[in-house]
């Protein structure tokens, strides 16, 4: 502790020699990613600036000014996969952190058997995404999938999830619902983190479970559920292979070149902003109008961003020490 | 405080004379306790049920023949285990490969690029050091889509694209996630076992390789684990990049059903072969999964 603070104090008086060697040393380090955060972020985030003022199709650029930003406020198919991007931001998200709260609640009261459901609650999560959403097409198709045959023996009548425009984005929320682990995880580790002797203490006060619950779970835990809502959001912001996969797998289309299927089936129904994103830079090749979106993109998850950045904010303070 | 909280429980039943209150309620609560332990496992064991199904109806369907697989029965009467070996064709061997070279790279890129990095944010101390982590944080949550326009004009000039080395080479200069997490276990390391390697000689380097990093195994595990899923898992990237020759069981799988018609039998145990190895993987490394998510979030 005293060596270390003796050196602490010597530093600002220490040789110019050493301290360019302590410069060159962070800077050998960090090397990697310098080059990578200035090649492979912060040059193509100008780009992106750049070529949304112009028409390019990686053979013959030209620049147009504003016109890919006019376009956008007529682009029917933008503003409907901004909709559906949204639902599933206001639906989705919110469910699946509430669901993630209740298992993990549920976890820390079982007595036995905890272990083994949280790794089974805990696996979906990892299941690939494209397999995922493959296996619940399969499921809850209503002409063969079991669930179907399942609820039909007891006579609940469902809808065709994955090809009715009404049932696609619930479809993907019962997805989502599934592979909710990763989430599940943080709230439990919080959970477990929440201090005996306050339960204690609440229960000689005589708090009920609810009690308990609304005035020491919650506001201890709230920094990391707030952690799990804007973190889903950004995710859900992303939200790109479930809808493409489910919506091919359902309408049973060829990924062949050259189809030029309108994406999001049924009926648009799951076209996400990214998908839209995809489909203008890459099937129709309008870069620059694919940048718009891009920065539309940009805009929205670098507001949810400073939301995390402002929670990080504390540990970033905090200083290097051992 | 613990233990006064503790000796409470017994004492309502031990031959103390506590108040009729006091015991009408002890006895109340010990009967709800019992209706509560068997709710709350009941809840648990119907939670179990509809997480494992999904995953257990798609094996069952996997090894049924095809007029099953299109009847609709739940359960094969015929096993038909030749699915598995049907379905391993040159193409879906092809995307395993994909896959592998994707995975195993990418992940060995990202080690020897992101590790250096996360050491230096969580031991030195130079000017733009928060900057910097904000920096990391803010690359790490923005979308792919962002910036993959450029990116991808960007490797059509080099003529990269169509090939899965667009996704593999920007990984060996650092992986904004992996520098995070990584960052995130080193610092709680006491600085004093770097500082004792370097009075005893070792260069900054060799302090990090021999002293620092084997305290951080299950970091790096965690890391390389989520890397080599996440390449496993990417969908959008080789979608973007790469052509037939070059697709992924990711990419290839989501095409699987339309190339096969309806044979759903094929489909799942296709998929199946993409989940089992994640599955393999989890049972054998599972803390190391959980203590990994874990660090991402909570730390902060």
């Amino acid at each position: 502790m005293t060596v270390l603070s003796a050196r602490r104090a010597r530093r600002p008086v220490a040789a110019p020699r050493a301290r360019r060697r302590h410069r060159l040393r962070v800077l050998a380090f960090l090397s990697p990613w310098l080059i990578g955060f200035g090649v492979f972020f912060a040059y193509p985030l100008l780009a992106t600036v750049y070529f949304s003022f112009t028409r390019y199709d990686l053979f013959s650029l030209e620049y147009v000014g504003l016109t890919n930003y006019r376009f956008l406020l007529q682009d029917e198919n933008a503003w409907r996969s901004m909709r559906n991007t949204m639902w599933l931001v206001v639906v989705m998200v919110p469910l699946r952190v509430l669901f993630a709260l209740g298992t993990a609640q549920l976890l820390t009261q079982l007595k036995t058997g905890g272990n083994v459901l949280r790794s089974i609650i805990y696996l979906p999560y990892l299941v690939p995404p494209v397999a995922a959403t493959v296996a619940f097409v399969f499921l809850l198709n209503p002409g063969t999938g079991p669930v179907e045959q399942l609820a039909g023996s007891v006579g609940i009548p469902l809808p065709d999830w994955f090809n009715e425009p009404q049932w696609s984005k619930p479809g993907l929320t019962l997805l989502g619902l599934w592979a909710v682990g990763d989430v599940m995880i943080i709230l439990l580790a919080a959970l477990l983190d929440v201090p005996r002797q306050l339960y204690e203490a609440s229960a000689i006060d005589g708090a009920g479970p609810w009690q308990r619950f609304r005035h020491i779970t919650l506001p201890t835990i709230s920094p990391v559920l707030l952690f799990a809502a804007v973190t889903g959001v950004i995710q859900t912001l992303q939200y790109f292979t479930q809808a493409m996969v489910a919506a091919k797998v359902a309408a049973g289309q060829a990924d062949q070149p050259g189809t030029t299927t309108a994406p999001g089936y049924p009926d648009g129904s799951t076209l996400t902003f990214p998908q839209w994103l995809y489909d203008e830079g890459f099937r129709q090749f309008n870069m620059g109008y694919a940048c718009v979106l891009a920065l539309v993109l940009l805009a929205v998850s670098m507001a949810f961003t400073l939301v995390l950045l402002r929670q990080f904010h504390a540990f970033a303070d905090e200083e290097v020490s051992g | 405080m613990t233990e006064t909280a503790v000796s409470l429980r017994p004492s309502a039943g031990t031959g103390q004379a506590p108040s009729p209150a006091r015991r009408r309620a002890a006895g109340g609560t010990r009967g709800r306790r019992v209706l509560y332990w068997i709710a709350t496992h009941a809840i648990a064991i119907a939670l179990g049920i509809m997480f494992m199904a999904p995953v257990t109806f798609m094996f069952l369907t996997a090894v049924m023949t095809d007029e099953q697989a299109l009847s609709g029965t739940l359960w094969p009467s015929e096993w038909a285990w030749g699915n598995f070996a049907e379905v391993m064709s040159a193409e879906m061997l092809r995307w395993l490969g994909n896959t592998l070279l994707y995975a195993g790279l990418g992940t060995a890129f990202m080690l020897v690029s992101s590790v250096p990095v996360a050491y230096a944010l969580a031991r030195f101390r130079f000017r733009g050091r928060k900057l910097a982590l904000v920096l990391v944080i803010t690359t790490m949550m923005l979308p792919p889509q962002v910036v993959v326009v450029p990116m991808y004009i960007v490797w059509a000039r080099f003529e990269l694209t169509g090939s899965l080395w667009p996704l593999i080479i920007p990984l060996l200069f650092g992986d904004a996630y992996s520098i995070f997490l990584l960052r995130q276990f080193l610092v709680t390391i006491p600085k004093d076992y770097a500082d004792a390697a370097r009075v005893d000689g070792c260069g900054e380097f060799a302090a990090m390789i021999r002293v620092v990093l084997p305290m951080a195994r299950p970091a790096i595990a965690a890391v390389a684990l989520f890397q080599f899923f996440y390449c496993w898992n990417d969908y959008f990237g080789p979608l973007v990049y790469a052509d037939p020759d070059h697709r992924p069981l990711a990419v290839g799988i989501a095409t699987f059903r339309a190339a096969h018609n309806v044979e759903w039998n094929l489909t799942m145990a296709a998929t199946l072969l993409t989940v089992l190895p994640v599955i393999v993987v989890f049972f054998l490394a599972q803390r190391v999964f959980i203590q990994g998510v874990t660090l991402t979030g909570v730390k902060g």
